[in-house]
């Protein structure tokens, strides 16, 4: 065919249907950049609010080897660390229960689950994704407080914790364990390796970076967290770090507590709500519950963060060079 | 060390569906046997069956016998697992593992078995493993390197050390040379030749050239419709499959009328 040869004469009819296609190419793009740009906004606005709050506060060496005993709203200063100590006791006492368990789900799931019990299994998990906090708190309260007389303690959050922390883990897990290539698999099978051993030694490693993000997301979930606390172990300000005995400080409850007294008569700075009217009106007195707030919810987001790169990192020494 | 393969009437079923039926064969010491035939006719499927790979799919399953040397390997008291250290497998696609460095993924076999050896021991395995796959002096000075940084052809020569680390009787070869360029397929039809003093091989292969070239004999597999079980149609000499072959089928296949 000679025609195959010959320039195309007719240029018009292709720059034509090329700028329309163009259009279309940049309204998409422009869409999706739009949308991405809104959904970055809020993010940024959050991350800027609490930072610029925030920041004086945790700079403050008190703040990480203080605890609010005898701090009122009318006081400056007092710390976070009995909140950062109750709530790392709370979150690693669930992390423990749930990792193992989560982590093995995971496996059962991708690596020997066929039929119904597999789906069931699944459905499960669906589910108990969707269990809203306070929820899990109500039932390990009916269970442990109402059933077996016991007494509201720390551990008893890590409980309802459980709840939440271990369909998270589970889903990465699956994830993560479904992205290893069959032929790595095989490749071990063919090599005479047990199947267990094949799941340990060479799906489980593979997998690991994706495993430990799995995990930081789950205790990202679950460290801020507040339902639980209010229902479970209440609030303290003094140090106590026994978690199986007594009310306890934790980040969240820090933060709800400092939100409590922003509502006070006497504040200033901030407002407060006039008891006969409920409209907002300016303090006499300064009322530093506000600073503590913001201290206390950036000290949230920089511990997660803190886990986040050092997973991050764990993962980096791990692979092979 | 090799040792002989045969199947007697073999049948084999993904659940329900029979995708291969009455296969016999004999595969001999020492020597290489190349599976032909058109895709979908089940030479592959066989071939997992020779070392028990196939049950790694849910459902699959086979009737009749598969022996190594007399015994047979889907006896009751059988482990899989055993039957594979015995009988390696080469796969299509390279597949070292991703986590292991080069010296690593040779030993992997040793190593997953929690066989405990002396640095020195593996030392020579590892040398000697990559020695047979032909691979030692490209890769001597940097073993602890991943072994996913290397070539497509290396990274198959890789996997066959690593398959020969374990020293098994026989080596079966799933169309090992498709996914590379014809100068690392070269490498490694020179290495099957060069494997086969020492080990049994069956090798599946869509090039029809690879099996003139490298087998010994060679087994043409067919189906006579989409949806019927896939059978073996003859078994023979190599020079005579491809020169003067007995069945009418094979004919019309390797002289290109079909497949």
């Amino acid at each position: 065919m000679s025609t195959m040869t010959a320039p195309p004469s007719s240029g018009l009819t292709f720059s034509k249907a090329r700028g329309l296609r163009k259009v279309k190419n940049n309204i998409a793009t422009g869409l999706v950049t739009l949308a991405f740009g809104l959904a970055l906004i809020p993010l940024i606005w959050l991350l800027y609010t609490v930072i610029s709050k925030g920041f004086h506060v945790i700079v403050d060496a008190g703040w990480w080897n203080s605890d609010q005993a005898g701090i009122d709203f009318k006081t400056k200063g007092g710390g976070a660390s009995a909140a950062i100590i109750g709530t790392a006791e709370q979150v690693a006492l669930c992390t423990v229960i749930s990792v193992p368990i989560a982590l093995l789900v995971g496996i059962y799931l991708v690596e020997y689950a066929r039929g119904p019990l597999a789906k069931m299994t699944t459905f499960m998990v669906d589910i108990l994704t969707g269990i809203p906090s306070i929820v899990a708190a109500l039932f390990i309260y009916a269970l442990f407080v109402t059933t077996l007389q016991g007494f509201r303690a720390g551990w008893l959050v890590s409980f309802a914790l459980v709840i939440l922390m271990i369909p998270v883990i589970v889903r990465t897990t699956e994830e993560m364990l479904r992205l290893v290539p069959n032929e790595l698999r095989e490749a071990s099978y063919a090599l005479g390796v047990p199947k267990w051993r094949t799941i340990v030694r060479v799906v489980l490693p593979t997998a690991f970076n994706g495993l430990i993000t799995g995990i930081v997301l789950g205790v990202a979930r679950v460290a801020g967290e507040t339902a639980p606390l209010l229902i479970l172990v209440g609030y303290s300000t003094t140090t106590n770090t026994n978690l199986f005995n007594g009310f306890q400080s934790s980040l969240p409850g820090l933060i709800n507590d400092q939100f409590t007294n922003i509502n006070t008569p006497t504040g200033q700075g901030v407002y407060h709500l006039d008891p006969v009217t409920g409209k907002r009106v300016a303090g006499t007195v300064a009322n530093y519950a506000p600073d503590r707030l913001w201290g206390a919810a950036l000290t949230l987001i920089v511990i997660v963060m803190a886990l986040n790169l050092i997973a991050r990192l764990i993962g980096r020494r791990t692979k092979v060079a | 060390m090799a040792k002989r393969i045969e199947t007697r009437e073999l049948d084999i079923y993904y659940g329900k569906f029979l995708a291969v039926s009455g296969v016999s064969l004999t595969v001999a010491p020492r020597s290489i046997t190349a599976f032909i035939g058109p895709s979908g006719c089940g030479k592959s499927t066989v071939l997992r069956t020779l070392n028990r790979m196939h049950e790694v799919i849910a459902g699959a399953r086979v009737e009749g016998k598969v022996m190594l040397d007399g015994d047979d390997i889907y006896a009751k008291d059988v482990d899989p697992v055993d039957v594979r250290r015995t009988i390696g497998m080469v796969f299509q696609r390279p597949n070292p593992f991703p986590t292991m460095s080069i010296y690593d993924n040779v030993v992997a076999g040793l190593k997953l078995n929690s066989k405990r050896m002396k640095k020195s021991e593996t030392d020579t395995i590892v040398e000697k493993s990559l020695r047979g796959a032909n691979l030692w002096d490209e890769v001597r000075d940097r073993l602890d390197k991943p072994g996913a940084g290397l070539s497509g052809g290396q990274q198959q020569r890789l996997c066959i050390a690593r398959a020969i680390a374990v020293e098994p009787q026989v080596l079966l070869m799933d169309e090992p040379c498709s996914a590379l360029d014809p100068i690392s397929t070269l490498a490694i039809e020179d290495l099957i030749q060069t494997l086969k003093e020492t080990y049994t091989i069956v090798i599946v292969t869509h090039n029809m050239q690879q099996a003139a070239r490298v087998s010994d004999r060679t087994a043409f597999f067919n189906l006579s419709a989409v949806g019927k079980p896939g059978q073996l149609v003859e078994m023979d000499d190599t020079e005579k499959i491809f020169a003067n072959p007995s069945d009418r089928r094979t004919e019309d296949y390797i002289s290109g009328r079909f497949g």
